[in-house]
């Protein structure tokens, strides 16, 4: 095990050195003249000139691409153009929120995707298969954005139990944190939690039907044990895989949830740096939720080791 | 026992007084917090409670004084001679003098990347009279002087703090308005906290003010509605009707300073675009546009219908050009006169809600006087970009305005400007923009821009179509606020 993990460690650093080039290079697809739009509206001719110069914008592109690599070999992101401030800085800053947003989300989701996936596929085509397959429908179909406005009409204008949207450190106010943060994570979570019961119950159904399940039962266990024991834990793979897979698309930012709940997470950070050309902040965000991403899917794979004992050989 | 009640009780009344947080929504997130080199219209609205400048302008858009306290032209107009106000301090605690003013409009003229050098061009030299007076020269009268002092140009840094930190200064500003810059979590919020020696305490009445970024309508309503938020900003029109009808909310709306137009590419010669042909074709397809209509059905009804660079109500608007009233068949009848009975043009647009809704009306509405008007939504940037390569037939541009109406002419007619990008290019153009500029006396530059009106109306190388409202809804307990057609909020005065 030891020998495929450092394999797997070791096959990360060219990952992320093809992401770096895949990210800069799709970013110069980006329509537009960075400079132009952060320019702003007078469009002096000496500031888009001084900007140009500032971003690199007037070299080539592979001195860009090592003005860029350079930096963060050196562990410097650059530097946010519209609002003065180090790209690191604005990273260290939004990654306490997204993680809050999506483990919280994360949580919701496991809570009720896994346990309603396994009712759904041992109860098969009864009532409670119906049910939680309908459940499971409407938050696949729910749009985030519609969601989130509906919830903010109910429960922050009309009953004035949640704030209707913004963020509060927990160090400053716990429950004012939660209390912020429950309805983004439920929106959230709501969609994922729909997929994760989906997949839970297909694989569950899958297990559930092979021989050594019904060599369990034939030897006297409990319907209990045989469940959880010995059809869970073999249907976990694909839900691990599947739930590292949201968890780090939830780490990249929830673009729409955090629009609509103010949250000041990577999701807004990212759509304003796109929309404003911000290239340091676009470049230095998704090279960091990128790496997130690849470390997920490792710490996935190693996860398959610990539940599925066939794989440790 | 009674008195010590009545005692707990107003020194529980003055504690609430004085621990006041107003709290505004705002529709962005405003960019670099430093006057110099700010580009966006919502830091604007920060910069009104944290930075003063020299000159501040009222509700009719006289210049009135803020840090200076009173100034004077040269007798060749080519210099004016400002008297500063004593006693003010930078929220440091540097004493604010000439020295200052020079400090800061050389900053705003040599700082690299400065947005302030154009609107200060023919600022020459800055001269210190005295302790509180000093001097502006200038390479030739320049009328909006006032304004633009009225406005970033015009605000005041530390010396000390800005040299202190040249390089990320916008990150933690310092100035000498109202409030003092204590913290900000970018897209999240600006906190501002009352700055004890301002000169004008008496006026200011909170003692934080907190900016919160909400860039969803309905979002930032939700906030006001569950008393998150006392005031927000730029309300969606369609949402005034509700909001009227709440009994705990308030309405302001005020006319702003800019417009929302369709520039015109007349210097795209290829043949591609009818508009640029023949200006018959401009004149047909203006003539082919209902403004009222478009006001209403692009947004509802929440602002001016205009034809010029100032909305009707400005003293600079030239009234020997009204607006002209909708006139299908002569639009029909010039396209015939043209020889190009259907002209086909794109009408590029930012993605913007109002700007595709204007697409999709004057389409509609141009197309009964024959024209085949293509849509391309465009997302901002881009669509800027193409319009600075000169890559559009039309363009549905919009521009925030200032308060003299050089700010929303100049760069877009002047010849070779880096706003005109419809392409017009003219000797006498750039005479009469000029001659406004050198003339300081009210009712001259009336005749000027008269005439300059006069020449747009002929070769229509921008179709205004209206002037939006600045809307913003509050607590109805919020008083105070005073609607200054710049559309920013202005703290002092404003109480809860």
């Amino acid at each position: 095990m030891l020998n495929y993990f450092l394999k797997r460690l070791a096959a990360l650093v060219p990952t992320v050195f093809f992401v770096t080039l895949i990210i800069f290079g799709l970013q110069q697809l980006l329509p537009g003249d960075a400079a132009l739009i952060l320019a702003g509206e007078e469009q002096d001719p000496e500031v888009i000139a001084y900007l140009q110069k500032k971003m690199h914008l007037d070299e080539p592109l592979p001195v860009r691409y090592a003005y860029w690599i350079g930096g963060v070999l050196q562990g410097d992101l650059g530097e946010s153009l519209r609002i003065q401030e180090p790209v690191l800085g604005l990273i260290k800053d939004k990654l306490p929120v997204t993680l809050q947003l999506a483990g919280m989300a994360m949580v919701i989701a496991l809570l009720v995707g896994i346990p309603a996936g396994i009712v759904s596929a041992v109860g098969k085509d009864t009532a409670w298969d119906y049910v939680a397959n309908m459940v499971a429908l409407w938050g696949l179909s729910t749009p985030n954005f519609w969601l989130g406005i509906l919830l903010i009409l109910l429960f922050s204008v009309s009953l004035g139990w949640l704030p209707a949207s913004g963020y509060v450190s927990p160090f400053e106010d716990l429950w004012g944190n939660l209390a912020a943060m429950i309805m983004p994570a439920f929106v959230l979570g709501n969609g994922i939690a729909a997929v994760l019961m989906r997949h839970t119950r297909s694989a569950m159904l899958q297990v559930l039907s092979a021989d050594y399940v019904r060599t369990a039962r034939a030897k006297g266990l409990g319907e209990r044990t045989v469940v959880l024991k010995h059809g869970l834990r073999n249907a976990m793979t694909p839900i691990i895989t599947l739930g590292a897979l949201e968890f780090g698309t939830l780490l990249s930012g929830a673009v729409l949830t955090e629009q609509v709940f103010s949250i000041p997470g990577f999701g807004k950070l990212i759509v304003d740096a796109v929309f404003n050309r911000d290239y340091a902040v676009i470049q230095g965000v998704v090279l960091f939720t990128s790496s997130v991403y690849i470390l997920l899917n490792l710490m996935a794979d190693m996860a398959y080791f610990l539940v599925n004992p066939r794989l440790r050989g | 026992m009674k008195k010590k009640l009545l005692l707990a009780l107003a020194l529980a009344a003055s504690f609430a007084a004085q621990s006041q947080t107003l709290r505004i929504g705002l529709a962005e997130d405003p960019d670099v917090l430093d006057p110099t080199l700010a580009r966006s219209f919502v830091g604007r609205i920060v910069f009104s409670a944290l930075c003063d400048k020299l000159f501040d302008i009222d509700e009719k858009l006289n210049p009135v004084p803020q840090l200076a306290t009173s100034f004077q032209w040269a007798a060749d107009n080519k210099s004016m001679t400002i008297k500063l106000r004593s006693g003010v301090t930078f929220h440091d605690g540097e004493k604010f003098d000439a020295n200052a003013v020079k400090f800061n409009i050389e900053r705003h003229k040599s700082l690299a990347g400065s947005n302030r050098r154009g609107e200060l061009a023919p600022v020459t030299t800055v001269d210190v009279i005295d302790e509180f007076t000093a001097r502006i020269n200038l390479s030739a009268p320049f009328s909006p002087l006032l304004t633009v002092l009225a406005d970033r140009a015009g605000m005041m840094v530390s010396p000390k703090a800005a040299q202190a930190n040249p390089t990320a200064f916008g990150s933690k500003p310092v100035c000498s308005g109202p409030f003092k810059f204590a913290e900000r979590v970018a897209q999240d919020r600006i906190v501002l906290e009352r700055f004890p020696n301002y000169w004008n305490k008496a006026n200011i009445h909170f003692d934080k003010v907190i900016y919160l970024p909400i860039v969803d309508a309905t979002v930032r309503l939700a906030n006001l509605r569950s008393g998150q938020l006392d005031l927000i900003e730029r309300v969606a029109p369609s949402d005034v009707a509700s909001i009227k009808k709440d009994s705990k909310l308030s309405m302001s709306r005020i006319t702003e300073l800019g417009y929302q137009g369709i520039t015109i590419n007349t210097r795209k010669g290829d043949g591609s675009n009818p508009l640029a042909q023949d200006r018959r074709v401009r004149e047909a397809f203006e003539l082919s546009l209902d403004r009222a209509g478009i006001v209403q059905v692009a947004m509802d009804g929440e602002a001016t219908a205009g034809n010029q660079w100032v909305p009707p109500t400005n003293q600079f608007y030239a009234k020997n050009v009204p607006i002209p009233k909708r006139d299908v068949a002569r639009a029909k009848a010039l396209l015939k006169e043209a020889g190009i009975p259907n002209p086909t043009f794109t009408l590029m647009t930012p993605t913007t809600s109002d700007g595709q809704r204007v697409a999709q009306v004057v389409q509609a509405m141009a197309k009964e006087a024959g024209f085949n008007v293509k849509i391309q939504s465009t997302e901002f940037a881009t669509s800027l970009n193409l319009a600075d390569k000169g890559q559009f037939d039309a363009y549905v541009l919009a521009w925030s305005g200032r308060a003299d109406p050089d700010g929303n002419l100049f760069s877009f007619y002047g010849c070779k400007q880096p706003l005109n990008y419809s392409g017009e290019c003219r000797p006498l153009w750039d005479d009469l923009l000029n001659r406004s500029r050198n003339t300081l006396d009210t009712s001259g530059r009336i005749k000027v821009f008269a005439t300059l009106a006069a020449e747009a109306a002929q070769e229509i190388p921008i179709v205004y179509l209206y002037h939006r409202n600045w809307l913003w809804a509050h607590n109805k307990k919020l008083t105070g606020l005073r609607t200054i057609p710049d559309g920013l909020v202005r703290v002092q005065g404003v109480k809860m």
